[in-house]
């Protein structure tokens, strides 16, 4: 690239978030001081240090449905994390450890900033929020919480929740709500990623040997049953939807089964004829295996209260 | 550059190699040893198709082999510590180290793989605990601040030990060396703020943090190996500009280097013995339970079995992802075979 950072960014990249103080638009004029190799979008710039920052000046703050939508996605993102991160030192070869390893800490990224976002409602940090809360209040919905399974069961859940993820990011990168706005639009890059790498693995397992087309039609058995509670409204998306700060959940669903539907044709795979879940976790009615999670993680921070790291 | 009589590469091997006459295989392998002499000479570079010793070779694929096992393994007691790390922040920290690791022994595995033993083989002298790998992570990572004196002592140690490595005469092992040092430094900082914030927190963190202190001292130290009158290996790593300074001379740099950063950290080294020597203006430490050392080096520390266990069973659980992944790629390579045949 021969552009400078600043001018490298199209304008509606920029308009989503100009209301973060740290790293967004303003960098131009707050001169090349400013500006750094890390810096080469402000999508890319923003990091969660910002939005706690932004939140903390009072230059961004979600009000109470805003909030509630942030703490969802936050919440998916670190549920997903915190799956994601047992594979590291135990995946099936060294790149996997890698790319599992980056897949997690996109969504940690993406849960940090989330969260941050989400606190600032009620003066709460993203650990107040992540250490702090009892599992009734988490809003995780339940394909996030189930457990890894094997390696093809980790991948049927990637591929699901990957292309869930970029069409709701995609869109939400065009939100009324300027922080949402910037979160989703550095969020679709990395998500776009995580499509690609679970495709490839859907395609390689169900077309590799036996074994592993087996064991991929049974990770989507697993997984299956779960899809539907990601594309269901309700009265918060509703409200949300009306104000543009977000979309309905169901106005997703017909591309990712296109999507999704392509590349399963090309794994000759076809979607498992199973019963979808209730769920309930955008309610806090969780799933059995969320406590554990949380147990795990938040141990250390709760024995320590108040401690700072 | 070497003059013109001498090759880097004295022949290509072909089939027919066997088929050279005595004289000629003669001829080339004193080539060969002419060019190699002058590359140690002049502390210059050897590349993976130049001519090398059979010796320089085993020593090299030893070693570098051994340095990539450490880091995998290394990998496990901080991995131990990601799903509990107490702040998000922390979280996204380590498991981005813990990635880095595994980046660090792939760019290894490559570059011992240039000498020409496949990362497959390799591994499964790891699995059947016929290669070595660093001692100090068959301790174990028993709390939170552990985390902050890997990152500093056992990185730190690491960081000592390689940074004279970026010169190594073997061209893919020092090459490899200036990224891994670059990143290593990153994870000395990080392991430093962790106990930094710890000796700044409460009684209790700070406690946690003295005790993990305490208790990855002996084994960093000991991460630079054997005494010098006890290294047998040395001098000939040394000869052929591998290995630049003794292990006590390493080691004894990295505890003045300790030295003043634990002061900072408002720590105490357990070690009433270290002192700077004003006549050979060198660090000087207390004895070392080297017996220990050779201990957890037979196999018998806290973590061995379960080190070796835990890599054996995710490689073992991956199998029939490897097997897919390989047979889908022939199955691709021979549709496009069959595409450009028809084509």
């Amino acid at each position: 690239m021969s552009t400078s950072p600043e001018t490298a960014v199209p304008a509606e990249e920029t308009a989503g978030h100009g209301d973060i103080s740290v790293g967004v638009k303003g960098s131009a004029n707050s001169g090349e001081a400013t500006a750094s190799a890390t810096r080469i979008t402000p999508g890319n710039a923003l990091r969660p240090e910002d939005i706690a920052l932004a939140v903390s000046r009072g230059t961004a703050k979600p009000g109470e449905d805003v909030a509630e939508f942030a703490l969802r996605l936050g919440d998916d993102a670190l549920v997903l994390a915190q799956r994601l991160g047992h594979w590291i030192s135990r995946a099936p070869e060294l790149e996997e450890d890698i790319a599992l390893g980056n897949i997690a800490l996109d969504q940690l990224g993406h849960a940090r900033s989330f969260l941050s976002y989400a606190g600032g409602f009620d003066g709460r940090s993203e650990d107040d929020l992540a250490y702090f809360r009892r599992e009734p209040e988490f809003r995780s919905v339940e394909i996030f919480e189930l457990p890894n399974g094997d390696f093809a069961v980790t991948i049927a859940r990637q591929f699901v929740v990957s292309y869930y993820q970029f069409e709701l990011y995609r869109r939400l990168a065009q939100s009324t709500d300027a922080t949402l706005a910037g979160i989703a639009a550095k969020a679709v890059k990395e998500v776009d990623y995580h499509r690609d790498h679970s495709a490839q693995w859907v395609l390689r397992l169900a077309q590799g040997t036996d074994e592993s087309r087996e064991k991929m039609i049974h990770g989507f058995k697993v997984i299956w049953p779960y899809v539907d509670e990601l594309f269901r409204d309700d009265e918060l998306t509703g409200r949300l939807s009306g104000s543009g700060a977000a979309v309905e959940p169901s106005s997703l669903r017909a591309d990712f089964d296109r999507l999704t539907g392509e590349v399963l044709a090309e794994a000759e795979l076809e979607v498992p004829r199973v019963q979808p879940a209730p769920g309930g976790g955008r309610k806090g009615l969780h799933s059995e295996h969320l406590g554990y999670l949380l147990a795990e993680m938040q141990v250390l921070a709760r024995e320590y209260p108040g401690a700072s790291w | 550059m070497a003059s013109q009589t001498l090759q880097s590469v004295p022949g290509e091997p072909t089939a027919a190699q066997h088929e050279l006459s005595l004289e000629e295989l003669a001829r080339r392998e004193a080539d060969g040893q002419a060019y190699f002499d002058k590359v140690m000479a002049d502390d210059s570079r050897i590349e993976p198709r130049d001519w090398m010793p059979p010796a320089y070779r085993k020593t090299l694929l030893r070693q570098i082999s051994q340095h990539a096992h450490s880091e995998i393994i290394g990998m496990q007691p901080e991995a131990n510590w990601i799903s509990r790390a107490p702040s998000l922040k922390r979280k996204a920290i380590l498991m981005a180290k813990v990635q880095d690791e595994a980046g660090h022994g792939l760019y290894l595995y490559s570059a011992a793989e240039t000498l020409g033993q496949p990362r497959d083989a390799m591994m499964q002298d790891l699995m059947d605990g016929k290669a070595k790998y660093s001692s100090i992570f068959n301790y174990p990572a028993r709390t939170w601040a552990d985390m902050g004196a890997i990152g500093w002592m056992v990185d730190g140690a690491a960081i000592a030990n390689q940074v004279p490595l970026c010169r190594a005469s073997f061209g893919p092992y020092g090459r490899a060396m200036v990224r891994v040092c670059k990143e290593e430094s990153f994870h000395q900082r990080q392991g430093f703020e962790i106990l930094l914030e710890l000796s700044h927190g409460t009684p209790e963190q700070k406690q946690m943090a003295q005790e993990a202190v305490n208790r990855w001292y002996a084994p960093a130290l000991m991460m630079f190996g054997p005494p010098d009158d006890d290294s047998p290996n040395s001098k000939q790593s040394m000869a052929w500009n591998i290995k630049r300074f003794s292990n006590d001379e390493l080691r004894n740099r990295f505890v003045g280097m300790m030295m003043e950063q634990v002061r900072v950290l408002e720590l105490t080294l357990p070690d009433k013995d270290i002192r700077f020597n004003e006549e050979t203006k060198k660090w000087e430490h207390g004895p070392l339970d080297w017996a220990e050392f050779h201990e957890v080096l037979a196999g018998r520390g806290p973590c061995n079995a379960q080190r070796l266990e835990r890599r054996r069973e995710a490689h073992d659980d991956g199998t029939w992802v490897r097997e897919a992944a390989a047979q889908y790629a022939a199955k691709q390579a021979k549709k496009q075979a069959e595409k450009e045949v028809a084509a």
